[in-house]
């Protein structure tokens, strides 16, 4: 599925969830099934600064595109690293490049979130932009 | 004591920011090891004083100038009477605990030398770690640690073996910020003083909890922040004894610090000038003397009770609910918490809190080597103030409920 799509689904999702409390209890059930990370990826260089949870996120490139891996020890970090995960894991390097993360704002998540839990997420999404660039330069 | 003989409800209606709501619910202000809510009574001196006084001080011949010297030098001297130092003079106005420290760390470049020693506890925030490996760095100087206990407390009989002739500072908190533990130092005082060593204690989270003789503890340095006790953020208090602020060299160049310049050389004002180079926080000084008057109209020994009661309350509470682990269990505690639930992050349980309207700290504290004691990322903190209520702890303990719940 394309990121815009799969961004609009999760829009959609959002939409139908009242309150804060649902929103919540959703990410909390996201962070639980995130499958947990290979021990080796957790290693520091795979560690994101600017997170009050620690948050690791590691990449790989198979057949031109990017899989990203990522945990957290926070539960609720998870649930954020499970939604970026299903939008932009098995995704083309150009492609995430092209996208827009305004997504994040049309979700209503970061109203929801703590100003460091919010600056997290952004370094969450320099990060993986950050790996399309590495990965395109790479392939060209 | 009971909260009832407390007029906890009274109180309550001199802090109007009490009265807000947040994300729809009410406040529960449990963050005050961090920052201490201020009272209408001081919030209107600073207001009066932009209203009736603003004017620089020490310099002008003029009405404005000499009414706003006379309340800054006033609230100089409540400092010194409330926590009975000898002189005015030995009382500088600074920005805080950490501009303090930096003050006398700073100072002490010029002073000591490689073979000198410093003894720090592991029990610290990082403003009074920071600064003092600054130090060391400038004079090579040795950096010395004094450990702690499984309980929080540190190991006096550890002390004795890192004191010798060659220790020139001391430098420990009165009151841990991530623990609550209430240090010895009285009795780190006086070993230190046997070397001949000097010792800075950092009060920031002593001075609004029980009340501190500075002449009866022989201390050499002692150093505390305003909005730690109801008084505005951004002004604190370094105390030095008079011959060894004489002797330290002063932090910053400026207006204020002096008594003759010339381009070939510029002598020092006296005391307690020298230190307060520049236009001060006049508002902010004013004001933390107006802390001090409010603190004392309730009374130190009634809150520090009453604080402990809330203490012993939560304590009970959190202990019975299963999966809570405590961190600092001294008998010597100020009303601080700090806690984790097994299995779930500190961070998720507060942003839930924070859902509910209950302002908790969640992190290292600033304080990563205990952290690091604990073999922990981080922990849940909560500490209480004399405006905060039994009913407040209740419903925090039934939100914890259902967030360990929700989180499980
Ligand atoms: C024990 C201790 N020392 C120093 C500080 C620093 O105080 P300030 O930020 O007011 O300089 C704090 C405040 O967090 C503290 O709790």
């Amino acid at each position: 599925m394309k990121i815009i799509d799969i961004q609009n689904q999760i829009i959609e999702e959002f939409e139908v969830m009242n309150d804060w409390m649902e929103k919540y209890e959703y990410m909390i059930g996201l962070g639980k099934s995130l499958p947990t990370m290979d021990n080796n990826f957790k290693s520091d260089s795979n560690l994101i600064k600017g997170c009050q949870s620690r948050v690791w996120l590691h990449a790989e490139l198979k057949n031109e595109n990017i899989f990203f891996h990522a945990d957290s020890d926070a539960i609720i970090t998870k649930g954020i690293i499970s939604i970026l995960i299903r939008i932009y894991s098995g995704q083309s390097p150009k492609e995430i490049l092209d996208s827009s993360f305004d997504f994040i704002n049309k979700i209503g998540l970061k109203d929801h979130l703590s100003q460091t839990r919010a600056n997290g997420l952004s370094s969450m999404i320099k990060q993986i932009k950050m790996y399309a660039l590495a990965f395109q330069t790479k392939l060209n | 004591m009971s909260s009832n003989i407390f007029d906890v409800e009274n109180i309550r209606l001199d802090f109007p920011i009490l009265d807000k709501t947040v994300n729809g619910k009410k406040l529960i202000y449990f963050d005050n090891a961090a920052t201490s809510q201020t009272p209408k009574q001081v919030i209107d001196v600073i207001s009066d004083y932009y209203l009736n006084y603003n004017s620089n001080i020490h310099r002008g011949v003029h009405f404005l100038s000499q009414q706003a010297t006379e309340l800054y030098e006033g609230a100089r001297e409540k400092l010194k009477n409330h926590f009975n130092a000898k002189l005015n003079s030995e009382i500088i106005f600074t920005s805080g605990t950490t501009h303090a420290i930096n003050i006398v760390s700073s100072g002490y470049s010029e002073i000591l030398s490689e073979k000198d020693e410093l003894i720090v506890s592991e029990l610290e925030h990082h403003s009074n770690i920071v600064p003092w490996q600054i130090l060391c760095e400038k004079t090579g100087s040795k950096l010395k640690v004094i450990p702690m206990n499984d309980l929080g407390e540190l190991e006096l009989d550890k002390f004795d073996e890192l004191l010798n002739e060659n220790t020139k500072l001391v430098f420990v908190n009165h009151v841990s910020n991530a623990l609550g533990t209430i240090n010895p130092i009285s009795e780190i005082i006086t070993k230190a003083h046997k070397y001949g060593a000097k010792v800075l204690i950092d009060g920031a989270q002593a001075s609004a909890h029980f009340k501190i003789d500075l002449q009866n503890l022989d201390v050499d340095y002692y150093v505390t922040s305003a909005h730690k006790l109801c008084g505005p953020t951004g002004v604190g208090m370094l105390y030095g004894k008079k011959e060894l602020l004489e002797n330290l060299p002063p932090y910053q160049g400026g207006g204020e610090m002096i008594d003759q310049v010339t381009f070939e050389k510029t002598t020092y004002a006296d005391l307690p000038h020298k230190f307060e180079a520049g236009t001060p926080n006049i508002a902010g000084c004013i004001a933390f003397g107006a802390a001090i008057d409010y603190i004392n109209s309730i009374g130190l020994d009634k809150i520090n009770n009453y604080e402990n009661h809330l203490l012993q309350y939560a304590t009970a509470k959190l202990n019975s609910i299963e999966n809570v682990k405590i961190y600092g269990e001294s008998e010597n505690k100020t009303s601080v918490i700090s806690f984790n639930v097994k299995g779930i992050h500190p961070y998720d349980i507060g942003s839930i809190l924070d859902k509910m309207g209950i302002a908790v700290r969640t992190g290292q504290h600033c304080a990563q080597p205990i952290m690091d004691f604990f073999k922990i990322t981080g922990t849940l903190r909560i500490s209480f103030a004399f405006y905060n209520t039994e009913e407040e702890i209740d419903f925090l303990i039934d939100t914890l409920k259902k967030a360990i719940k929700i989180l499980s």
